[in-house]
């Protein structure tokens, strides 16, 4: 079968639907490919280049609409363009059919069929190869901070040069969608402040990820509107949602807005009070110029400059870099092809049993078979329990365990204790080796519990050892009045050693009750 | 009370006490840690006043005695700042080493003791002599500890020629008195050669404390913390009484761990740092010898663009050291901690072990400050961090974030552990002066690129960074 690709038509359009490169793997598939004369010129893809890549180059858009089976286009067709397709062709490209309902109605009755690329069902995650509107966002993303960088006067990351600290821009991106997040990544990697916002908490992680900062609204509410989708919020957070925008107009040099609800007119994020909160010189790019724009002040598809701020409301950011655009765009449409032709044998199988083609097929042999009936999808995982605080990883207290003597040190340790127990052995008086044993053991219990200690309580330790060592006043106590027999206590010097015991006594209960008293006083200050 | 069941009690004591010290391997159960200490510890002492070995006639004394030791020790207890703990720990070490002497002469002239063979005689004195020695060093070295900590001395080692002859000399006196000691027939005798043997043990007591730089108090505090656990076995062996015997070694591993921590956390030999002299005699011209001062320039900063630095960042550590302590900075530390958390910010804190004048001394300031305990981290949990770290604020710290213990190995404090700032994207140094630290090495961390120096006093410059914070 063979595919056209025609020149686009549309005014400021600058992508074409496929690339050389896209054009040699379709033609491995068994296709053939007629590709319109300029249609490439303006991303940058000669003529020449087509032709080297096998595809045949016609002068005219007729030939190309006529000729084909099968055409490759960007924009939704215009009504004489729809008028060339000939009765069973295919036609591929974005139609957004809610929008279109004419457009709908005219290819219809061509008796066509109509795979739209907006419809594409992008919950299954096998369509994200095709997935045309997430790698145009991501572009527009980029071109986004790269417009904003351009109309911004001051470098996006911070510097300390020899000629002075440089503060690092700050950027607010509102909705964290595919193009908020690829916005997110590119000013992160410029070096700016990064925060963004979104309804849909899940999004946060993603945020982080990519090194941005997430702004939460305070207000409770689940903005998820399936598929990936946002939805309108209720009055009550939009109020507060407002209050959080006021907030980031303040401080940040560079807004960028991406907020879209499928089907519905752009949301009035930023007010023309909140522009004139801005410092001169900051810049807004609403990348929702298209359905209305984000902010009030917005003129789609143009920048203009209201109360010192540039606001750019440009329609065209992906056409702004067209040879990428086209690259991936064409991309994206080789895979829906692999999937219409598996048999790779140059015909195409329009399968309305695969999920994927059933949602991407708007119009099937003239029957309009949009809106697809839902998928039936797993249902998400429901919404994490508001404490889920990640266990600490709980490392072995700093020192860990004392390294590993080498076998000398540890043999000569063994052999000196060796001898002195042999000594001891030898000499010492059975009463004695009693209170040796118990010596010796509470020696290793305290190795072991003390090295089990954290670092931090080091102080407490030091402090509660410091109490207990006053159990010398055992010493003291036995001595003050011991009971005594007559012959004992006949040359007893008994008042030098009340004396003395009393005083022992004294000392250690300063320690006693001083150390205790402070070891609870510093243990009740650490808290989390 | 029978005499099994003072023994039975004793046993109780003995487990409550290991319980106890077991309590503090996380701040959770470190409390009832504690509240175990405290019924070891009347346990042991009712056990031992309604025992055997205790007759009525004494209660008067026993109760007058704890009473005022006991109110002296709670007032110290609460009106000591966390700042002072070096301090009073140093000073509640020299009680214990004191009351071990005071057991040990007591002892002595107790002649109601008698002894069925003279070998267990002769062990009890050697006991006796022991304790005494042990009881001393540790009583006049804690009191050198103390006026140390608290500046009533200077904080410079004191370097006598031939030191370690005079300490050898010291020794071979101790021992041939104890030999006349032993050999004595009469009390007054051995009584001679005992104060002899004291005095001796005091000056090497003092002496020792005195040779080492400030740099080494905590290795010194936590020594001493260990010798009181010795006085305490001692003192057990003495008396035969295994619960003293068992505290004792308790407390004196924990002071040697402790001083064994410290010594590996300084990459020194715990014999070098009892042999005192770090710090200002062998560092300084191994630092000269060194060559050059480092390369680059210091570059100061003000305490605005330093708040300006921290409220851009996403992630800080802040590094505290004994300037922070002097300054009595750690509730402006804790206030801009707390700024920074509420925006956001990522503020952690790298604990050096040998940070401030005490093991764990930073742990205790800063929780003291409300700052919480596991946003606090040490230095191994936290190095590894710091290439991903925006700002480092190192204050009142030099030796244990100086990037020549790793770089430099002609160093003087070459190989010890250091946490390594210098990685973040900035640090910010804020230091009184240029001067070095306590081991007397310059810090090439001043002359790095990415570093600022804030000079100033560290609680009136973070004042400044707070409001300007808040600003």
């Amino acid at each position: 079968m063979r595919i056209g690709v025609p020149k686009e038509t549309a005014d400021g359009e600058k992508r074409v639907a496929t690339v050389p490169e896209v054009v040699q793997k379709l033609i491995k598939l068994g296709f053939t490919v007629g590709v319109q004369s300029g249609a490439g010129d303006a991303a940058n893809f000669a003529d020449d280049t087509y032709v080297a890549a096998g595809a045949e180059v016609l002068s005219s858009a007729a030939d190309v609409w006529t000729g084909s089976d099968i055409v490759f286009k960007v924009r939704p067709p215009s009504p004489d363009e729809v008028s060339l397709l000939r009765e069973g062709a295919t036609l591929i490209g974005f139609i957004w059919p809610a929008q279109n309902p004419e457009l709908m109605q005219q290819l219809a009755a061509r008796k066509v069929t109509v795979l739209a690329i907006d419809s594409l069902p992008r919950q299954l995650s096998r369509a994200q190869k095709m997935d045309a509107l997430t790698s145009m966002a991501g572009i527009s993303g980029y071109r986004a901070v790269i417009e904003a960088a351009n109309a911004f006067g001051r470098f996006f990351n911070g510097q300390i040069t020899a000629a002075g600290k440089i503060p690092p821009a700050k950027v607010f991106i509102a909705g964290a969608g595919v193009a908020g997040l690829a916005a997110i990544g590119t000013a992160a990697n410029l070096g700016a402040i990064v925060r963004a916002n979104d309804t849909r908490a899940e999004v946060a992680d993603q945020v982080v990820s990519l090194g941005g900062e997430f702004v939460k609204v305070d207000y409770e509410e689940e903005g998820s509107g399936g598929g990936g989708y946002a939805k309108v919020m209720s009055e009550g957070f939009q109020a507060a949602q407002r209050e959080m925008y006021a907030k980031q107009a303040q401080d940040a040099d560079i807004i960028i807005t991406t907020a879209l609800i499928p089907g519905k007119p752009a949301p009035k994020l930023i007010t023309a009070e909140m522009v004139r909160s801005m410092k001169p010189g900051s810049v807004i790019v609403d990348m929702a110029g298209e359905q209305g724009g984000n902010c009030e002040l917005t003129v789609p598809g143009e920048a203009v400059v209201r109360h010192g701020v540039t606001i750019i409301g440009y329609t065209d950011l992906v056409s702004r870099l067209a040879k990428q655009s086209s690259t991936l765009y064409s991309t994206n449409l080789l895979r829906v092809t692999e999937e219409l032709c598996k048999t790779k044998d140059g015909v195409i199988d329009v399968n309305m049993e695969d999920d994927a083609i059933r949602g991407l097929t708007v119009i099937k042999d003239g029957s309009i078979t949009w809106p697809p009936p839902p998928i039936k999808m797993p249902a998400p995982p429901p919404k994490p329990a508001a404490s889920t605080t990640v266990p600490a990883s709980k490392k072995g207290h700093g020192h860990g365990a004392a390294e590993p003597m080498s076998a000398k040190a540890l043999a000569t340790v063994f052999g000196l204790g060796a001898i002195a127990f042999v000594v001891v052995g030898l000499y010492a008086p059975a009463s004695f080796l009693s209170h040796f044993t118990v010596f010796v053991l509470a020696c290793f219990v305290g190795y072991m519990v003390v090295w089990n200690v954290t670092p931090s309580l080091h102080t407490p330790l030091m402090s509660v050892t410091n109490a207990i060592s006053s159990i010398i006043a055992i010493g003291a106590l036995v001595q003050v009045a011991p009971p005594l027999d007559a012959a004992g206590a006949a040359n007893r010097p008994n008042a030098l050693i009340l004396g003395l015991a009393v005083l022992a006594l004294a000392l250690t209960a300063v320690n006693m009750f001083g150390g205790f008293a402070v070891t609870r006083r510093m243990l009740a200050m650490f808290r989390k | 009370m029978t005499s099994s069941l003072a023994t039975v009690s004793y046993i109780a004591a003995t487990i409550l006490f290991i319980l106890s010290l077991g309590g503090l391997a996380n701040p959770e159960t470190a409390r009832r840690g504690n509240l175990f200490g405290i019924i070891g510890m009347t346990l042991a002492v009712l056990a031992t006043v309604l025992g055997p070995r205790v007759t009525p006639a004494g209660y008067a004394w026993i109760i007058g005695a704890l009473f005022v030791g006991g109110a002296v020790g709670l007032v110290a207890a609460k009106k000591v700042q966390m700042t002072q703990m070096p301090e009073l720990v140093a000073l509640m070490h020299s009680l214990v080493g004191l009351a071990a002497c005071l057991v040990g002469f007591a002892s002595y002239v107790d002649t109601s003791t008698v002894f069925p063979t003279a070998a267990e005689k002769s062990i009890h004195e050697i006991e006796i002599y022991i304790g005494i020695l042990i009881g001393a060093v540790t009583f006049s070295g804690s009191i050198i500890a103390f006026g140390k900590l608290s500046g009533k001395i200077g904080g410079k080692p004191l370097l006598l020629p031939a030191r370690h002859w005079l300490n050898l000399a010291g020794l071979l006196i101790v021992i041939w008195f104890g030999r006349v000691f032993l050999h004595s027939e009469s009390i007054g005798g051995g009584m001679a050669a005992l104060l002899v043997m004291t005095v001796i043990a005091l000056l090497f007591g003092v002496h020792m404390v005195m040779a080492i730089g400030g740099a080494d108090m905590p290795v010194v505090v936590s020594m001493l913390n260990s010798y009181s656990g010795w006085a305490a076995a001692a003192t057990g062996f003495m008396l035969s009484n295994d619960l003293l015997i068992v505290v004792g070694a308790l407390v004196g591993s924990s002071g040697a761990i402790l001083s064994y921590i410290m010594c590996r956390a300084m990459n020194r030999n715990f014999i070098s740092v009892i042999a005192g002299g770090f710090g200002t005699g062998g560092g300084a011209p191994a630092a000269a010898a060194g060559g050059a001062p480092p390369a680059g320039e210091v570059v100061p900063i003000s305490a605005v663009e330093t708040a300006e630095l921290l409220r851009d960042a996403k992630n800080v550590v802040i590094v505290p050291g004994y300037g922070m302590a002097v300054a009595q900075a750690q509730h402006t530390v804790f206030e801009i901690t707390k700024f920074l958390r509420d925006k956001g910010v990522n503020v952690r804190f790298g604990i050096h072990p040998v940070a401030g004048r005490m093991p764990g001394h930073m742990n205790v300031l800063l929780a003291e400050a409300k700052v919480p305990y596991d946003i606090v981290l040490e230095m191994d949990e936290i190095n590894e961090d710091f290439p991903d770290t925006d700002v480092s604020m190192v204050i009142g710290a030099n030796d244990i974030v100086n990037p020549a213990a790793q770089d430099d190995p002609t160093s003087p404090i070459a190989g010890m552990p250091v946490l390594e700032v210098w990685k973040a994207r900035t640090s910010i140094v804020m230091k009184r002066s240029m001067a070095s630290g306590y081991a007397g090495v310059d810090n090439p961390l001043f002359y790095k690129d990415n570093n600022r120096m804030l000079f100033g006093d560290a609680k009136k410059m973070l004042d400044e960074v707070l409001t300007a914070l808040r600003a």
